[in-house]
């Protein structure tokens, strides 16, 4: 059943590799009327899009196949590449079949670019998600659940007809199995990285970003039973945990790059639209209302949000190390990537503390040259077999 | 965050160098300044406890109800980048662990803390007892807090204030930092400093701030006049120095702003120019707004540069990064809560881009200027990002020619005054000529 898994993977690359969003003009022209709606990382209520029966499609860059010409023209070099090339998609129209934007609160870079959006594209509906930085129901849960309001609101209106509560429950209950399967596939890679490499788990992720997520869940399903009939052969990897990758990407041949130099990835922060609630959301009630709740008390920690006391940084790294059975660490982040950069040394520091080893590098999503990356993580893997041996 | 600005001249604790004209407001200022870090030094002597905030959406009046000392850490670093100390403490905290790609006022303050917390005059400043998190206009602000917070140990409340994505403030918006205010800040305010909240001394500091906020605003649009008899860039760090930081509120700083406000007054009615490094200024040449922050390592030279050009900032968008006083706001004691909020809500990093660039072609107009200088900071993706699209957009709406510098805010690394002087001289150059172009046109009608 070789070929499964290579067909699954391969159908997921195609979408990966494809700048123009076929896969969404496809879905859209299925059914006239249809709309898509565009976000970036790290997180925003895709419930939201889905129940006023819209298409959410992630914007992860351009990765290191598109060239870069206008969207340099707007960012100084010492800015990151994600939003040049985002801007570039949009500037030359493989963005045309969105008929929105949403900019979620990460840094000031996605920030800034929402009003760069609205100026250079009048014509499209813009949004800057904010998320509360208090987690009192009452006090950030209010304001939260108004901000879902406002977009849920909004996207009623360019849908024609508001979104119902009904809606909402129903497409909470969608983003639940789909967690659900995410976090299946992300367990069996932890139990099985041979069989399930991350370079091939990558791309399954971001086909999300393109599918509707009835479909990706199945996909993500597929894909965990494929791998399973694989046989391939298990080596004496070390188990690491990667981290700071959560808003512009990494080349796919760096992740495979890592890999090859002796890593298995069981844990990482790509994508994690999909898994920044931690559990089900329940799917009675009231929606936005629970989808608040999910994201005051059971959401996942990363730079872009708030530790409200000392000992809660880097709690959920430590755990994913311990629960997923990671040796040590690896930190890559994008260059000038404020947020990530500036939470690595405090990880570090925890890290350290708890004698988890780590090593880190930073990278562009058009890094060409992984030699010395394979080298680092190389040796890195190295390290850690040499110190659990010793 | 880029901000602030308590300023004096290099060297604080010397005699005046005898060339160099200040007007009175700057020695009141700098008395004001000399004494806030001594406050500062001996407050755990004195049985005071002390906060440390940050610029933009300060809650200096709030924070006074509870006779906390008051740091600043950014002031720490621009101080310190003034007198040229930054460049070794940036340096120590990268060696630390912290990366060469982040905000230098961040590692700034973290290589002083390394360097054993020596303030920029010299005197040791403590370690605070509450880190106010007022997160207006910055994402790195959050970042910075956690990383002292994660070294010291210090108690710390977060101020959320959301940004104004669709360029407005919402009732929501404000509400949320009401309901902070109430539920978070307050409490923890009053059980650090064990000083129970009195609303109506906060609304007596409020008035006082009202009074000042004035008189700034009446400073700051002096600069509408032929000649100007400010900078607004250069010279505005001085102006809005006390304003933006930890004397708002005082009777001190109503005062400083009732001198500063005389002074401008009569420069205005004896039409002199600003006074600059070198003097004052005798020719007014160009009058320009500027966008960015300033580079402070090489301060002076960087004034030079502009005032030996006869070059003066009319306006700039960096004097509202405490407030945008001018656009109307004022603290308000009748409703002091909800004007606190809209103080933090309405700084100018937390204005969404059209507004930024609405602000800046406004002030191209009133001013009457001949064009948008942008400083881009390196450090500072608040403001920086997207800086780009601001130029093209206003040289569109304005028909204004427009130029960008890079520099950063305490990093010596990242001034080259070769490459900045060259970009200015032909900037100035492509003024002169769009004037004659201009003259000519009018002269064929
Ligand atoms: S890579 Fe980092 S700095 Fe750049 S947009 Fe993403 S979060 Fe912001
Ligand atoms: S990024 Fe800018 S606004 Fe934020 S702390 Fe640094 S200099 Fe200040």
């Amino acid at each position: 059943m070789a070929e499964m898994v290579k067909d699954i993977v391969g159908r997921c690359e195609a979408l990966f590799e494809d700048l123009h969003f076929d896969a969404v003009k496809q879905w859209k022209a299925a059914v006239p009327g249809r709309k898509a709606i565009g976000y970036m990382p790290v997180y925003v209520p895709r419930e939201i899009v889905h129940a006023a029966g819209m298409l959410p499609v992630g914007i992860f860059g351009g990765g290191d196949q598109m060239e870069v010409i206008q969207g340099d023209a707007y960012y100084q070099s010492y800015i990151c590449r994600i939003p040049r090339s985002t801007l570039e998609l949009g500037l030359t129209g493989r963005l045309d079949c969105l008929d929105g934007m949403l900019f979620p609160s990460i840094c000031d870079v996605i920030r800034n670019l929402s009003g760069m959006w609205q100026i250079l594209f009048k014509d499209k509906y813009v949004r800057y998600v904010d998320v509360p930085q208090n987690y009192l129901d009452s006090v950030g849960g209010e304001f939260y659940i108004h901000e879902m309001q406002v977009l849920r609101d909004d996207l009623g209106k360019l849908a024609g007809k508001p979104v119902t509560d009904d809606a909402l429950r129903a497409s909470i209950a969608v983003y639940n199995e789909n967690r659900r399967a995410v976090q299946d596939l992300y367990a069996y890679r932890a139990q099985k990285p041979w069989q399930a490499p991350t370079s091939e788990v990558y791309l399954v992720i971001r086909a999300g970003m393109v599918l509707p997520p009835e479909e990706h869940t199945k996909l993500v399903r597929d894909y965990i039973a494929a791998a399973e009939l694989e046989n391939r052969p298990k080596r004496d990897n070390a188990r690491v945990v990667l981290t700071g990758s959560f808003c512009e990407q990494p080349p796919l041949g760096l992740i495979k790059s890592i890999e090859m130099s002796g890593c298995y990835v069981v844990d990482d922060d790509f994508g994690l639209v999909m898994r920044w609630l931690l559990d089900e959301v329940p799917a009675t009630g009231d929606p936005l209302l629970e989808l608040s709740k999910a994201f005051l008390h059971r959401s996942n920690q990363q730079a872009s949000k708030y530790d409200e006391k000392k000992e809660d940084k880097g709690k959920l790294l430590v755990h994913s190390v311990k629960f997923y059975g990671a040796e040590g660490v690896i930190f890559a982040a994008p260059s000038f990537c404020d947020p990530a950069l500036l939470e690595r040394p405090m990880l570090q520091d925890v890290l350290a503390k708890q004698k988890i080893p780590y090593t880190a590098f930073k990278y562009a999503e058009n890094t060409g040259q992984m030699a010395p990356i394979r080298e680092q993580a190389g040796t890195f893997a190295d390290s850690i077999k040499l110190w659990s041996a010793a | 965050m880029s901000t602030p600005i308590q300023m004096m001249p290099s060297q604080p604790s010397k005699k005046p160098a005898p060339k160099v004209q200040k007007e009175d407001a700057m020695w009141l200022q700098k008395e004001m300044i000399n004494a806030n870090y001594h406050e500062l030094a001996t407050a755990h002597e004195r049985g005071k406890k002390v906060s440390a905030t940050f610029v933009p959406g300060n809650l200096n009046e709030l924070v006074m109800c509870f006779d906390f000392a008051r740091s600043l850490p950014e002031t720490n670093a621009l101080q310190n980048g003034m007198r040229k100390k930054s460049g070794k403490m940036i340096m120590d905290a990268e060696r630390d662990g912290q990366s060469e790609d982040v905000c230098t006022y961040v590692k700034a303050d973290l290589g002083m803390m390394l360097g054993g917390e020596i303030g920029p005059t010299g005197e040791k400043l403590p370690t605070p007892d509450l880190l106010l998190l007022s997160y207006t206009g910055c994402f790195t602000f959050m970042k910075w807090f956690e990383l002292v917070r994660q070294k010291y140990n210090c108690e710390t409340v977060m101020l959320h204030t959301p940004y104004q994505g669709d360029g407005k403030i919402s009732q929501s918006m404000r509400d949320y930092v009401v309901k902070q205010l109430k539920e978070s800040v307050i409490p923890t305010l009053e059980r650090v400093s064990g000083v129970k909240f009195d609303i109506d001394r906060l609304r007596q500091y409020m008035k006082e701030s009202a009074r000042a906020e004035d008189d700034l605003v009446k400073v700051l649009q002096s600069a509408k006049n032929r000649p100007s008899p400010i900078d607004g860039y250069f010279g505005a760090v001085y102006y809005i120095g006390p304003m933006f930081t930890a004397f708002r509120g005082t009777p001190e700083a109503t005062q400083y702003y009732d001198v500063l406000r005389k002074e401008i007054d009569a420069r205005v009615r004896d039409k002199k120019g600003p006074i600059t490094p070198e003097g004052e200024l005798t020719e007014e040449k160009y009058r320009l707004v500027v966008e960015g922050p300033p580079n402070w390592t090489s301060f002076r030279d960087f004034w030079k540069m502009f005032a030996d050009e006869g070059a003066v900032v009319v306006a700039s968008t960096y004097a509202k990064v405490g407030g945008v006083y001018d656009l109307g706001f004022r603290h308000d004691p009748d409703h002091p809560l909800e004007s606190l909020a809209e103080y933090c809500l309405g700084c100018y990093t937390n204005m969404n881009f059209p507004q930024r660039i609405d602000m800046i072609c406004r002030y191209i107009e009133e001013y009457e200027a001949d064009g948008l200088l942008i400083n881009s900071i390196k450090s500072c993706n608040s403001f920086s990002a997207g800086q780009l699209l601001m130029l093209r957009e206003v040289e569109k709406r304005t028909g204004k020619p427009a130029a960008f510098i890079e520099s950063d805010l305490v990093d010596p690394r990242y001034f080259s005054a070769a490459n900045i002087k060259n970009r200015l001289e032909s900037y100035f150059q492509m003024i002169k000529q769009k004037r004659s172009v201009a003259g000519a046109a009018v002269a064929a009608h």
